[in-house]
């Protein structure tokens, strides 16, 4: 097979090697992407958006069961409320791959070459990719490393038979009567909600003092709120020691007592690791940070001409971080002066309600010695809240208390996760508290407790 | 409401026409009464023009560098009852306004919202921003920073709560073009700059062209002991009382030409060359030739014939200081019969000075040095100065001038003979 050369070579097409590869494209690079897998990566096709097509189902589901039950206030009434999770499943990878060949059609339309096969480094300047027809040599001048994420394995749950990783639990056509999550961070949170909705019995075995640590205890009340009014059982402070004898229960040590929690299946959500060994990387010997590659801030690993973007680099592991990333190595590599400057990078938990934050927290702020001004503002006061049946949640903003200057938005309730655009826009732009005040915010929608969060941080608010 | 029109006031001494130097109002502006509202310049000096009603500036006459005859209309002014008056955003323009008013026309109405458009206003230096951490800059700017390779740490924020602006990044490019060509000597530089001569610059540009082409002038150059006379300063400076100013050799030379203009009438005197007429004063004004931040002045000590030394310190003291701030009255920068020139430790050996026209001579001191002087018996040293004179050679024939100067030099070789009186 004739070897390849090319400018630019993309390892890994999830979404920071392929916004990597279409921005090079477009200015003009001769680019080739490899990728063992369908183009999209984890995110799209195993991670964020199948997730989002579950967990709206299953709210969906839960919405008509509620209605089923004669508990809707809205007045709707329905009966016999089932689910087909099969149907359910094949209407998700129907939307993965849409996304998932628009991926690739927009690679051809930037004349981006794609090769199907798993890569190996040769040199810091060449790979080789076993393909379906051969092995395939590929030099570039530069070289993206975006090989992303996996999830991590717990050495006395191995993935298989019972124990799912958060990609397989994605493709059940078998709803689990009794589900165990170990691990009570975003991905374990939001499946085993989804799961609860569907039907499933879910207990959440949390190793820290809280779930989801990464967000304050204010933001997570709520869904806390959410999570025991579902019946979903939160065991904190507690450790999974491995399956039972008989493989039908988690055995969880909790403050030193043993117990089996009866599972039919247990989903391991322990957390992520970055994908760095078992294509040669190993050889080229980049710098490391901790289990992460090392890079400044133009995505630079420590050896010339290699770059590394996406969950391989480090947290947050965010598609949006990896996007970033990825266009901005493109821009770098096509010769422009490009380096990491945002100023935040926003995230989301897709629980029920949706928790979302941009910036800093109030602690976070405080714990640099800056004095903040924090103004709340609960949905409970806000008209479309009401009427959308779900009050629950607030929104936060957290500024200087000298210059008013918006240094962190978060907001916890139903369908915030479309504020963060809001969020980040007002931190990127520099806003103060008055700008945000002296922007008019459509009526109704749960975005004027955004206005009014930032008037009450002002001591002004005007609905409470 | 009433429209008045403030008119280019004669600014004395038969001037005829006087140059615009600084509007200190635009179309749009609210004026009180007595409020400055232009700067208008003479030969002498600059006057700046107050407004004698309370309103809001309509018209402008023309813009910085025009030279406007007395009398000319200057300016518009619509008035009204009430000061403070709200400025309609949209005044309209006066019919048939030169085309010199539109770019006044144009200035914002509002200062306020003008305020970080205004490069001078800002200095472009290297300050750190106001907030700690990354600096504050929408992404635009951030990436027009980087486009430009700037660092937006050392630019300055002139947005709120120390937001970056693009215009402050495009102040600071232009401020670092400049400081990055210095950095590097050797570069080739092929930027070049036109400056329109305005106000007293163009005024001295004038009144050189003037002085040098219309008097054939005669220089002569003596040297002066200036021992005898540094030795009584110094004792003069270290009994003087209290209230009285520290001296320099200018004083002296100042008592001294009015001892030796005594002898020599016609050199303390003005030509007039249209009417050949010279007119010899009894008074001696001199003229101190006086660096200023704008330019060349020179402001005059009037009745030098009249006043002690001291008297003479004082007053140089004064007007010097009235003259670089810019407060110098006209009647204090014109009127010289005699011109003094001295530029102190930078007086070098020999100067040619140019009359101060009309006068007919001027007196240039060169730096004092110690040199050796035979004195018949062996060397000694001696504080040496020299003189370097220009007159009129219209008037003063050479052997006249020279008698000036030998009769300078005597009276500050000797300065006792400065303090004898007849």
């Amino acid at each position: 097979m004739k070897d390849i050369t090319c400018t630019l070579l993309v390892i890994g097409a999830g979404p920071g090697g392929y916004v990597c590869a279409i921005r090079a494209g477009q200015l003009g690079i001769d680019t080739v992407i490899v990728d063992a897998g369908r183009p999209g990566g984890t995110c799209l096709t195993v991670g964020c958006i199948p997730s989002k097509a579950l967990i709206h189902a299953a709210g969906e589901f839960d919405a008509l069961k509620r209605m089923a039950s004669g508990k809707s206030d809205l007045g709707i009434r329905a009966a016999n409320a089932t689910i087909d999770l099969g149907i359910t499943t094949a209407w998700k990878d129907g939307i993965v791959a849409r996304l998932s060949s628009g991926v690739s059609s927009l690679l051809h339309k930037a004349r981006v070459k794609i090769i199907h096969g798993k890569a190996r480094f040769r040199d810091g300047k060449t790979v080789e990719v076993e393909t379906e027809t051969g092995l395939q040599i590929i030099r570039a001048e530069s070289v993206v490393i975006a090989t992303g994420s996996e999830p991590v394995e717990l050495a006395a749950l191995p993935f298989g038979g019972p124990v799912l990783s958060s990609a397989q639990a994605l493709s059940l056509t078998q709803l689990p009567n009794r589900l165990v999550v170990v691990g009570g961070g975003y991905i374990g949170l939001e499946l085993g909600t989804a799961f609860a909705k569907l039907g499933s019995q879910v207990t959440v075995v949390e190793a820290m003092a809280q779930v989801l640590p990464a967000y304050d205890r204010e933001l997570v009340q709520p869904v806390m709120r959410r999570v025991s009014e579902r019946g979903i059982k939160v065991m904190t402070t507690s450790k999974a020691i491995g399956l039972s004898p008989r493989g039908d229960a988690l055995v969880v040590e909790e403050r030193g007592e043993r117990q089996e929690l009866p599972a039919d299946r247990i989903l391991v959500t322990v957390g992520r690791q970055p994908q760095v060994t078992g294509f040669g990387l190993e050889d080229l010997d980049l710098d490391r940070a901790g289990p992460f590659l090392q890079i400044d801030d133009r995505c630079r690993t420590s050896m010339r001409g290699v770059y590394a973007i996406g969950d391989v680099t480090g947290e947050p592991m965010l598609a949006h971080r990896a996007m970033a990333q990825g266009e901005m190595v493109a821009e770098i590599v096509a010769g422009r002066n490009r380096g990491w400057d945002s100023r935040c990078i926003p995230s989301i938990c897709f629980t029920d309600p949706e928790i979302i934050s941009a910036g800093l927290s109030p602690d976070d702020a405080r714990s640099q010695g800056i004095e903040v001004k924090v103004g709340h503002f609960p949905f409970a006061a806000n008209g479309r809240a009401m009427t959308m049946d779900d009050e629950d949640g607030f929104v936060r903003v957290v500024a200087r208390a000298d210059s008013h200057l918006v240094l962190g938005l978060q907001a916890v309730g139903a369908g915030v996760s479309e504020l963060t655009a809001a969020f980040a826009l007002a931190i990127e732009m520099g806003a103060r508290l008055e700008d945000i005040a002296g922007t008019i915010h459509a009526h109704p929608t749960r975005s004027e407790a955004v206005h009014e969060a930032a008037l009450r941080a002002m001591g002004q608010a005007l609905h409470l | 409401m009433g429209e008045f029109t403030i008119k280019m006031p004669d600014v004395g001494e038969g001037v005829a026409e006087a140059e615009l130097v600084e509007w200190l109002v635009a179309v749009g502006d609210p004026v009180r009464e007595d409020m400055a509202v232009a700067a208008v310049m003479t030969d002498k000096a600059t006057v700046e023009i107050p407004s004698p009603v309370s309103g809001t500036v309509v018209w402008l006459a023309g813009e910085v560098g025009d030279t406007l005859s007395v009398k000319a209309p200057l300016m518009r002014i619509e008035t009204s009852g009430i000061d403070d008056t709200p400025v309609p955003p949209d005044t309209p323009q006066e019919k048939g306004a030169p085309v010199d008013s539109m770019t006044a026309a144009e200035t914002p109405k509002e200062p306020a919202a003008c305020a970080p458009l205004s490069p001078p206003a800002l200095s472009p230096a290297r300050l750190p921003p106001a907030a700690p951490g990354k600096p504050l800059a929408a992404p635009s700017v951030r990436l027009f920073a980087r486009n430009n390779g700037v660092d937006l740490r050392q630019v300055r924020a002139s947005g709120p709560a120390g937001r970056i602006l693009r215009e402050d990044v495009e102040h600071y490019l232009a401020a670092a073009t400049d400081a990055t060509s210095a950095r590097q000597p050797l570069a080739i530089k092929t930027a070049q700059e036109a400056v329109k001569l305005t106000g007293l610059r163009r005024r001295i540009a004038e009144k050189m062209v003037l002085a040098t082409t219309r008097i054939p002038h005669i220089t002569y150059v003596e040297e002066v002991d200036v021992t005898a006379v540094e030795d009584l300063r110094a004792t003069m400076n270290r009994d003087r009382k209290p209230d009285h100013p520290k001296l320099t050799l200018l004083p002296f030379l100042m008592r001294a030409l009015v001892k030796a203009v005594a002898e020599h009438p016609q050199i303390n005197a003005t030509f007039d060359t249209e009417a050949g007429l010279l007119t010899r004063f009894s008074a001696v004004h001199i003229g101190i030739a006086t660096q200023t931040p704008a330019g060349l002045t020179v402001p005059v000590v009037r009745h030098a014939e009249a006043r002690s030394i001291f008297d003479c310190a004082a007053e140089i003291g004064r007007l010097a200081e009235a003259a670089r701030s810019g407060t110098a009255t006209r009647d204090e920068l014109g009127g010289s019969t005699i011109t003094i020139s001295s530029l102190g430790r930078l007086g070098g050996i020999v100067s040619t000075p140019v009359i101060n026209l009309p006068e007919v001579a001027v007196v240039a001191v060169n730096k004092i040095a110690i040199r050796p002087i035979w004195d018949g018996t062996q060397f000694v040293p001696r504080k040496m100065m020299n003189l370097s004179s220009s007159f009129d050679h219209r008037i003063i024939d050479g052997w006249d001038a020279a008698t000036f100067v030998q009769r300078l030099r005597t009276l500050l070789e000797t300065p006792a003979l400065i303090f004898m009186e007849g």
